[in-house]
């Protein structure tokens, strides 16, 4: 897959906390098409350390000439959140994977119902446009500590109008899931992205409102979580890699230059599922993609998210 | 058996969604004994309709049980036609919420699935449940004539006369089964019709 190589044409800091970045070719002309709710995996260099990080394209996708993200500061930042709002500067390279796109709208759909909370809001920048200029029914509903502080919102409110309703905690709105979901049209879609317990509260109400699985999509994108340092040995490679307290084993078996399959880097997509050949103690899964029986099995770690604790991991890579 | 072919459909069988604000249930034939069988209680048989196609002989008998279970409503379909246009009456209009169940043969399933596609209904969210006997629905891919009941492997083709193979090869969107010319290397070498689909 070929890396594109990319140039910062524009950083705007007007949210504080929240940095927009666009991303231009570095030799000019068109950037690949992508489509509403894709992803985009950033390489960063920062000193030794390569990042890669997953970020939502939040710009209009019929716009090539550029890509556009917006990062939080996140306050226990793994590196990526600061290295972007500390160190970038206007004109610095970075390179990026292909977009790919896990959070793609059910195109079938009636009407598009979409629950964001915070920076959980970039995808729906890319789809409302998207839903808007073909003219598809939607609404979206914006959960934010503030109006001053929720990105995007402005920009939303003038594009979309009523089809935009925010709920600033500060002035104490707060979303009614069950009224959201209580009487839309058949065939209609909703798709949350956010905080973990406002994505759960948004699909629970569907559920409990008899919608169908099959309408329901929630992008989790999460920073892998830190913890005790583990070794894995690579039964192929022959090789042992040890994974830091803040780094994923993903992460540690790039850096020991192992071409281990990926693509969220977020524990959603399933690319990643590695053969564990051994295991003398404890997988601990982070992931979302193995199901409750997969976990138990034990044969399977998904590398983005999951770690291990014990004596010994050995990985079929 | 299994999977050999992805397109062939599974029909895990009847389960009722509890939280569903309305359940609409459309039955042909055997399929009324999903329904009986699954006995829902009183709060559910509050907020279903149920769309009824009898067929011989046990029809009559199938909608009095029906009847039994004291539905919001119970409506009993001339024809297949009839049938699934009362229900995409039903389903246009209706809110996030309504589930749809189908039991029956193969092709009023099939049939349904096709009617709740088109009303935005994903055919995995549909509860559905195969009754009665296999025969299957059946287009020809060189005529597109669609053969009803088809029981016999190979059958043949009521519209141009060709003598079909009938495969797993299923059309979602058709809600049939493909027939291919089975003798069209050496016309006539096909070989005798027997039973496959009962």
């Amino acid at each position: 897959m070929t890396e594109l190589a990319l140039r910062v044409a524009a950083i705007d800091d007007a949210i504080p906390g929240i940095r927009r970045i666009r991303l231009v070719p570095r030799t000019g002309g068109l950037l690949p098409a992508f489509s509403a709710g894709a992803h985009l995996v950033l390489a960063m260099r920062d000193g030794p350390t390569l990042r890669r990080n997953p970020y939502s394209l939040c710009s209009d996708p019929e716009d090539r000439s550029g890509y556009e993200i917006a990062v939080r500061r996140a306050e226990r930042s793994r590196g990526g959140s600061a290295f972007l709002h500390d160190r970038l500067a206007v004109g610095d390279l970075l390179s990026a994977g292909q977009p790919a796109n896990l959070f793609q709208p059910d195109w079938r759909g009636r009407r598009h119902v979409m629950v964001a909370g915070g920076i959980g809001i970039t995808p729906f920048m890319a789809m409302t446009a998207t839903f808007d200029r073909l003219g598809l029914p939607f609404e979206l509903h914006y959960a934010c500590r503030s109006r001053a502080t929720a990105a995007f919102a402005d920009l939303l409110v003038a594009r979309h109008g009523a089809r935009v309703t925010l709920y600033p905690s500060d002035e104490g709105r707060r979303i009614d899931l069950a009224a959201v979901v209580g009487d839309q049209p058949l065939g209609t879609h909703l798709y949350t992205c956010g905080p973990d317990a406002l994505m759960a509260a948004a699909l629970q109400a569907a559920r409990d409102a008899g919608w169908p699985d099959q309408a329901l999509h929630a992008e989790r994108f999460e920073a892998p979580p830190p913890g005790d340092p583990f070794t894995a040995t690579l039964a192929r490679s022959g090789i042992e890699v040890t994974v830091g307290r803040d780094q994923s084993l993903l992460e540690a078996l790039e850096a020991a230059g192992v071409a281990a399959p990926c693509l969220c880097r977020g524990g959603a997509c399933g690319e990643c599922a590695t053969r564990v050949i051994e295991a003398r103690g404890t997988i601990l899964h982070n992931d979302h993609f193995l199901s409750p029986g997969e976990r138990a099995a034990g044969d399977r770690i998904m590398t983005c998210m999951s770690r291990f604790t014990g004596d010994r991991l050995v990985l079929d890579l | 058996m299994a999977a050999a072919f992805l397109s062939r459909p599974v029909y895990p069988g009847l389960a009722l969604v509890p939280q569903a604000r309305r359940h609409i249930f459309a039955l042909e034939g055997a399929g009324a004994g999903a329904l009986t069988d699954l006995a829902p209680d009183a709060g559910a048989l509050t907020r279903s309709d149920i769309l009824y196609l009898p067929r011989d002989p046990d029809g009559a008998a199938q909608a009095v049980a029906l009847a039994a279970l004291g539905a919001a409503s119970l409506w009993q379909a001339p024809d297949l036609a009839a049938l699934l246009s009362r229900l995409a009456g039903l389903l246009d209009g209706a809110r996030m919420g309504t589930r749809l169940y189908a039991a029956g043969s193969e092709g009023f399933i099939g049939q349904v699935l096709v009617v709740a596609e088109a009303a935005g209904i994903d055919p995995l969210s549909v509860a559905t449940e195969h009754r009665g006997n296999r025969a299957r629905r059946v287009q020809c891919v060189h005529c597109k004539t669609v053969a009803e009941e088809v029981t016999t492997q190979p059958c043949a083709c009521p519209g141009c006369g060709l003598t079909l193979f009938v495969r797993d090869h299923y059309s979602r969107r058709l809600g049939a089964f493909q027939g291919v010319c089975i003798d069209a290397e050496e016309p006539g070498s096909a070989p005798a019709a027997e039973e496959a689909f009962r």
